[in-house]
């Protein structure tokens, strides 16, 4: 299966928003990391690297994002993980919800899930 | 090999005493326009890679670099880590046979370009990236074809960072937090270009000490003349 990371400055949001994406996600590895390591708001590579470890399973993983910060550190964190993982230019709470739902599909495969993740843009609320 | 490592360890020292000194200064800066991190972020940073670069066993300057690199990519939970830390270990790699005007010219524009890669971010984005490509530009210029001493060079280097400075004062954020503030980021001096100007400019000290220091030039194919006596040219 397809994996996810979560990534947010906050942990608790991160923690939050992965809460959220396993409701629809049945099986799906959802791994929520964030905060600066020392109690703070804030990204660390190290814990993303741990995040990428776990969630990988062997087809890849789909990492959601919030601010610029978390996009630079899962970008380093990408560089130093054995997993193969890509970062989806997506809301990450929406996205991580689409990401979930795409990697249950028995023919998901990263890109399809990194795509059904960045469809979350282009969605109304009203 | 082991005088430049000693040299290398020395400027980071430097940086990391002076960004404590600047820690209030720049957290201010960043409480304008971003989330008042920066000052914190960047002196405790520093501070951890100046004690990992000391425990260093007779180190060559490429690994004093990346020692500080990686530190601050673990222990600055920013856009610093990646961007300051990231860049370091990345270009580190150009300083492995030692440092020469050449070397130097090549870690600079190395540098430049993967924070530009990593962030993102061009001249006129309000971003640390002001600060450094007038000054890589001019740190290259002044090697190459005005066959400066590298420390004339880095002189030049740090007056045009200080430029670049200023010039993010008048301008509006497109990248990082403080774009998010829109025309409010305007009339505010950037952070991150500043916290570069203040390790360009301690860079630059050690530099001229360790020259200082140095009655013989260290063995340099690429700069051929030392200058004994440093007079740095000022504008």
């Amino acid at each position: 299966m397809v994996g996810l990371v979560v990534v947010s400055h906050s942990r608790k949001a991160a923690e939050g928003i992965a809460e959220v994406a396993t409701e629809m996600g049945g099986d799906t590895r959802i791994e929520p990391v964030g905060g600066d390591g020392q109690g703070g708001i804030g990204t660390v590579p190290d814990d993303i690297v741990d995040a990428l470890d776990a969630a990988e399973e062997g087809d890849g993983v789909v990492v959601l994002v919030d601010l610029g910060s978390a996009v630079m550190n899962a970008d380093v964190a990408i560089e130093m993980s054995d997993a193969d993982a890509v970062v989806a230019d997506a809301p990450v709470l929406e996205g991580a919800v689409n990401a979930a739902v795409a990697a249950t599909s028995p023919k998901a495969t990263l890109d399809s899930v990194r795509e059904q993740a960045e469809a979350a843009r282009d969605v109304d609320k009203l | 090999m082991s005088d430049e490592g000693r040299a290398v360890v020395a400027a980071v020292k430097a940086v990391a005493e002076r960004l404590e000194a600047e820690r209030s200064h720049l957290t201010e800066l960043d409480s304008a326009i971003g989330d008042a991190d920066h000052g914190g972020n960047m002196a405790r940073g520093w501070s951890a890679a100046a004690e990992e670069v000391a425990e260093l066993d007779d180190p060559d300057p490429a690994t004093v670099v990346k020692t500080t690199g990686k530190t601050l990519m673990s222990e600055v939970g920013g856009a610093s880590g990646p961007l300051y830390g990231g860049s370091l270990v990345f270009a580190s790699a150009e300083l492995e046979d030692g440092v020469t005007a050449e070397s130097a010219v090549a870690f600079a524009e190395t540098y430049l370009e993967k924070v530009q890669d990593r962030g993102d971010a061009t001249v006129g984005d309000k971003t640390m990236v002001d600060a450094l490509v007038p000054a890589v530009h001019t740190f290259k210029k002044s090697v190459e074809t005005d066959d400066l001493s590298p420390v004339e060079a880095l002189a030049k280097a740090v007056a045009a960072a200080e430029r670049g400075v200023d010039f993010t004062v008048p301008i509006r954020a497109s990248k990082g937090r403080a774009s998010y503030l829109g025309w409010r980021s305007v009339g505010h001096q950037d952070p991150g270009a500043t916290s570069t100007l203040y390790i360009m400019e301690e860079l630059l000290s050690v530099a001229q000490e360790e020259l200082e220091v140095a009655e013989e030039p260290t063995v340099d194919a690429a700069s051929p003349t030392v200058p004994d006596g440093e007079e740095a040219t000022e504008d």
